[in-house]
């Protein structure tokens, strides 16, 4: 049986309500006041695609082997990199084996996340491979006063792939690709340029899905109506129901949209669907997936047994209940970088980066593997060649130690309003982790009054730097102050 | 069996330019006009200095690699002239490197000297100077911290340690700078010559909680320096009342309080194991009644007060309450920044040191003016660079050559 094996969610705290768009923008462009329903999730400003795309496969790990995973694939249309392996840069951060492992970016299309689903499947169908491990992330930025700014989220999703013990078993796929250009983004644009909605709704959304959905079931010979769920991305919410309607859909066993929640989260959208939908799911439930984008790529699901027994990751839901608002449009603005405002002089200080220490220390770095002392069982970070424990000091005696999933305590801290930064104060501290070693790190996703000493922290991957002159984009690991306890 | 420097090394000149927001000096403007004093003050002929040391620790910003700009500017005869740099221990680095040179016998006569341009970097605060080369790893995973906040990091640990409720240790910190500016309105070299009251310090806007603006020292250029020899040459230049060095210790953090799981955040671990070493090496037993008063490294107001612990003076969990008795103002028993310290003068790191001992210099020779002590025997002094997780840190002991 092949099929999912695991889900992961990551729905950055950041929420947006789209009134405070509405209050600032719409001055501009009055037809956005028609879909200010909800709010939108707001990566951080030290969060991207990249980043998300990581704490989803974390996620989704949760309790599993990451040593077993034999493919990482990574879809996206928002990755860092244009010519550097992002997935290989994931598999870094997952620590998972250089060796015996395919590792792949989807990129170009909205539909990319549901295209390497059926990749997934078929390499795991054909017996290549055991455990592929699929996420599907997008932080799309928007500019100011659009339609997209209101509509679009960020999020990423990850499914992993495999024969045992799996909870929705794959019922076929169906690809459908043609050339629709509702929007495109050109080599070196930031921002999407979009054609005009009704032509995209009406020639588009409208058409596509059901003619794909269509041949998924003339493909497979099953019937629609045998379907629990039907998942598909659509950011119109009226446009989301009339192709329910056109496609016969009783609208209960239609996934709803997340408008509201967190908005569309892209090449993410469809796998954060199937996940919120899985999350409700009983055994015995088919749910139906497609995506949208030159085309449309379709997959169907049938809920098993183990699904009773499935626990583990937070997944969506879990994600999006960890949430603070973003009560500042300038803020939110200053995170996308739509405002220009000035770091001053102490933030140029910034050179290019040395690729040799990244290569050689690049399990710590994007990893975050420390050691423990053979001899005297020292967890320690940054592991060096000589142990950290002064009645030890033993000397080529540590192994690899993974820091990444590690609990701990913040030590001491502080607020700092002198240090360059995008969102200050910068916050950062000393932590102890629960099972030994310590570390000297930022910390994010908080406030200063919600920093206290003692108080618990979880680590999470983050971009350290952004280097605009040269395009480099660099990773480390931030503690997050546990704030609901 | 090493013996230790005490009274191996007598200093018979010092100089120190007025510190401040020099824009009309440039480094090599400053240190001609401390090597002049010191000079004069020494009364001795150029061409007696054997070798030289010269502290600077943000070339980058300032006067670029190598001692060349040092002797350069001071015509030295092509004599020896080697650079030092040990982050904010460097100015007694300097001094160190001199005193050890004439301890050995290799030169009779050695100059010390120190310098930093701050003011260069066209921003407030000590430049990222430990960040600018991004290809070790620690540019990799450090956080973007100040040195602000990173001594911050102190108050917080410190409070929760200790049970002090951060409005008490606001308050000790608060007098801490306070008392200094007060001495450095006497002191015509200082940068800052401004009372401060308490109440201004604790209604401040915050630069790195718990630190206010007024718990931060000062940004300046300055330039400081020293002319040593033996205690023979001294008597026979005709010096009677000279100052020798008693003690001159370093020590260095190896990762411990970063990395391992005992340090408790609100102490510094290598200021203990200095001022430990230097007693012994100074032959002080209890310092809190032998020392007569101190120049520490006062960058902001908590390092000065975990630093009174740190030297053995203060108890442990006591530095409020000495502080808050006065215990080291001017008229209190041990007085501490005498000068106005790094508060008042600003923290040319290169200087610094050098600028500490210059105090202690011209108070151990009755010279300190508005500000000058009774009959003060012996002198300490302490740097601390880097960050209380991983720093180095420098103390000197000078005294009265018969004390």
């Amino acid at each position: 049986m092949v099929g999912i094996t695991s889900y992961g969610g990551y729905i950055p705290r950041y929420r947006l309500n789209r009134m405070i768009i509405v209050q600032n923008m719409a001055w501009l462009l009055p037809p956005m006041m028609a879909v200010a329903q909800g709010e939108k999730s707001v990566a951080n400003w030290d969060e991207d695609a990249l980043t998300m795309a990581v704490a989803a496969g974390y996620d989704c790990m949760t309790g599993r082997d990451r040593k077993a995973l034999d493919g990482i694939y990574l879809a996206s249309t928002t990755l860092p990199y244009v010519d550097r392996l992002n997935s290989g840069i994931v598999a870094t951060a997952l620590n998972v084996p250089e060796e015996g492992v395919t590792n792949a970016d989807f990129c170009s299309s909205q539909k990319a996340g549901v295209t390497a689903c059926i990749s997934a499947l078929q390499a795991v169908g054909s017996g290549e491979k055991n455990n592929v491990l699929v996420m599907a992330s997008d932080q799309r930025c928007t500019k100011m006063a659009t339609m997209y700014e209101m509509f679009l989220g960020d999020g990423a999703a990850a499914l992993l792939f495999g024969k045992d013990d799996v909870i929705a078993e794959v019922m076929g796929s169906f690809s459908l690709t043609c050339d629709f250009v509702d929007h495109y983004k050109g080599r070196g644009k930031e921002y999407d340029y979009t054609w005009e909605e009704r032509w995209v709704r009406d020639e588009g959304y409208v058409k596509i899905i059901p003619k794909a959905i269509s041949g998924y079931l003339k493909k497979t010979g099953m019937d629609l109506s045998s379907f629990d769920k039907v998942i598909f991305p659509c950011y119109f919410k009226r446009e989301h129901m009339n192709i329910s309607k056109k496609l016969g859909l009783d609208l209960s066993k239609v996934q709803d949209n997340m408008h509201e929640v967190c908005g569309d989260t892209g090449v993410a959208h469809p796998l954060v669907m199937l996940i919120s939908a899985l999350q409700e799911a009983k055994p015995g439930d088919k749910i139906l997936m497609a995506s949208f984008g030159q085309g449309c790529d379709v997959i169907g699901f049938e809920v098993t047994d183990k699904i009773k027994d499935f626990k583990g990751p937070k997944g969506i839901k879990g994600s999006l209940e960890n949430r603070a608002e973003l009560d500042s449009y300038q803020r939110y603005a200053k995170f996308r970088e739509l405002i220009v405002a000035d770091l001053g002089l102490r933030g140029e200080t910034y050179g290019n980066t040395a690729l040799t220490t990244l290569w050689r220390k690049r399990k710590v770095i994007l990893g975050l593997v420390g050691g423990k002392c053979t001899k005297c069982g020292t967890p320690q970070f940054v592991p060096q060649d000589i142990c950290v424990n002064p009645k030890c000091k033993a000397i080529h005696s540590l192994e690899d130690y993974e820091f990444s999933c590690r609990t701990g305590k913040i030590l001491t801290y502080t607020g700092d309003m002198l240090a360059a930064s995008i969102d200050p104060p910068a916050i950062y501290g000393l932590i102890t982790f629960d099972e030994g070693g310590r570390m000297f790190c930022d910390f994010t996703d908080c406030l200063l009054e919600q920093v206290k000493v003692g108080r618990k922290i979880k680590m999470s991957f983050r971009r350290k730097k952004k280097d605009n002159i040269r395009g480099y984009h660099g990773y480390f690991w931030k503690a997050v102050p546990q704030v609901e306890q | 069996m090493a013996t230790g420097i005490r009274d191996k090394v007598a200093i018979i000149g010092m100089g120190c330019t007025r510190f401040g927001e020099r824009w009309e000096s440039g480094a090599e403007e400053l240190m001609v006009e401390a090597y002049e004093e010191c000079l004069n003050d020494a009364g001795i002929d150029k061409d007696k200095i054997e070798a030289a040391w010269f502290g600077v620790a943000a070339e980058e910003v300032n006067v670029g690699k190598s001692a060349l700009p040092a002797s350069i500017a001071l015509r030295l005869a092509n004599i020896p002239v080697t650079r030092v740099e040990n982050f904010c221990a460097t100015g007694t680095e300097a001094f160190r490197g001199a005193t050890y040179a004439v301890a050995s016998g290799a030169y009779d006569i050695a100059l010390a000297i120190g310098v930093e341009k701050l003011k260069e970097t066209g921003y407030g605060g000590l430049p990222d100077f430990g960040m600018a080369g991004s290809y070790g790893l620690h540019s990799f995973w450090f956080p973007n911290m100040t040195a602000p906040g990173c001594f911050a990091m102190l108050g917080s640990a410190y409070s929760e340690r200790y049970k002090v409720e951060m409005g008490e240790l606001k308050k000790a910190m608060a007098h801490v700078s306070s008392k200094s500016h007060a001495n450095g309105i006497l002191n015509p070299k200082a940068h800052m010559r401004k009372a401060v009251t308490e109440d201004k310090i604790l209604n401040a806007p915050m630069i790195a909680y718990p630190l206010g603006l007024f718990d931060c020292c000062g940004v300046s250029d300055g330039s400081a320096a020293a002319i040593v020899t033996t205690p023979e040459i001294a008597k026979s230049l005709g010096k009677k009342d000279f100052i020798t060095v008693k003690a001159l210790q370093i020590s260095l953090s190896n990762g411990e309080e970063m990395q391992y799981n005992e340090w408790d955040g609100a102490h510094i671990v290598t200021t203990t194991k200095a001022s430990a070493k230097a007693y012994e090496e100074a032959g002080i037993k209890n310092p809190r009644e032998e020392i007569s008063m101190m120049e520490v490294h006062d960058c902001f107001s908590i390092t000065e007060l975990v630093t009174m612990e740190d030297l053995h003076i203060s108890e442990r969990g006591n530095a409020c309450k000495d502080i808050m008795d006065g215990f080291y103002d001017l008229d209190g028993k041990i007085p501490c920044q005498t000068d106005g310290g790094l508060k008042c003068f600003g923290h040319p790191i290169g200087a610094s040191g050098l600028r500490m001992l210059y105090e202690m210099y011209l108070q151990l020779h009755g010279r300190a003016g508005e500000r000058q002590l009774k009959d003060p025997k012996i002198g300490l002094t302490h740097n601390l660079g880097g960050f209380p997780m991983m720093n180095v840190c420098s103390v000197a002991i000078i005294g009265k050559h018969d004390a």
